[in-house]
């Protein structure tokens, strides 16, 4: 029986790699009275489809961040899979 | 012979590449809709620059998975010519026929300007015509070009002479204070493995003709035609 599933897929930097717009964000941020230490920027995908498991679920999501979502050069991801 | 210039939705430098191939070179040049792909063997390609799809995601990321990619990939295993410019550029990143990425710029902003690149190597199809070490001047005009590649691909580029162009001052001096973008070592154009795929973020297309400033650019096209003459 196929279920549907919600699932967020969350794309960040990798650690060390320079993130010029959360930079300017913060500077911002700073000039608005905000000063803060770290801030970062992600991308967060909503998406629901229909699997047979929640493993082929996770699985789907995966293959979607290695072939599109994400740029394996610059970016991890993280997959959140709900029923 | 025969050039064909791919147009994607948000192209934007199409018309200048195909006015310099065709009028500036004297080559046959053929626009070809991404929709409905290559249609014949074509002795090379251009991805031109622009915005294709609006930079949704990231630049250059949904153009690189059309089928229409899928025929530039058979074009360039099988040995034709591909310059990917600026969008292309990205393109050719994102569709992995060139290793690295060309991201966001280090002050996120779109760039415009006149830049000085050096030549690192004129032993390609693409760069014949320039002397190693040449500095030639060509205009960026980007947001998404900073070059950025890991440590072991940045170590096989150079150890394989694949950059093919830096940022530098006019005297060839590759610094800090001239990496417009922040790219790591001032990369601004890359050799894909096969050798006969160049992705480089400068437009030598606005620069082939006097009358805009500088004619530099029209080396990279004179060299293509050259090297096709001879292997053809």
């Amino acid at each position: 029986m196929r279920m549907n599933f919600d699932i967020e897929v969350r794309i960040t930097l990798k650690p060390g790699i320079l993130d010029p717009e959360g930079r300017a964000i913060q500077h911002a941020l700073a000039d608005l009275g905000f000063p803060t230490s770290r801030l970062s920027t992600a991308r967060i995908f909503s998406i629901s489809m229909e699997a047979g498991d929640r493993t082929e679920a996770e699985e789907k999501a995966r293959q979607m961040c290695e072939r599109l979502l994400a740029n394996p050069v610059i970016h991890r991801y993280e997959v959140e899979v709900r029923e | 012979m025969r050039f064909a210039v791919v147009q994607f939705g948000g192209s934007n430098c199409d018309l200048d590449a195909a006015h310099v191939l065709s009028h500036i070179c004297g080559v046959d040049t053929d626009l070809r809709w991404y929709k409905e792909g290559l249609g014949r063997d074509y002795d090379a390609v251009v991805i031109p620059g622009g915005f294709s799809y609006g930079d949704y995601l990231r630049a250059g990321a949904i153009a690189a998975r059309t089928p229409i990619m899928e025929e530039i990939i058979r074009h360039a295993k099988g040995g034709g010519l591909v310059l990917g410019i600026c969008n292309g550029a990205q393109i050719a990143a994102e569709s992995g026929l060139v290793p690295g990425t060309f991201t966001i710029n280090a002050y996120p902003k779109f760039l415009c300007r006149p830049t000085h690149l050096r030549v690192e190597n004129n032993e390609t199809p693409f760069t014949s015509l320039y002397r190693e070490g040449e500095v030639i001047r060509l205009p960026i005009a980007h947001k998404e070009g900073r070059y950025m590649a890991d440590a072991a691909v940045l170590a096989a580029l150079n150890r394989e002479r694949r950059v093919i162009f830096r940022f530098s001052d006019p005297e060839g001096r590759v610094t800090e204070e001239v990496n417009h973008n922040g790219s790591t070592e001032n990369i601004t154009g890359v050799l894909g493995e096969g050798r006969n795929f160049l992705a480089m973020m400068p437009h030598p297309e606005r620069a082939s003709e006097k009358v805009l400033g500088s004619e530099d650019g029209k080396k990279i096209f004179l060299s293509m035609i050259r090297y096709i003459e001879a292997t053809g």
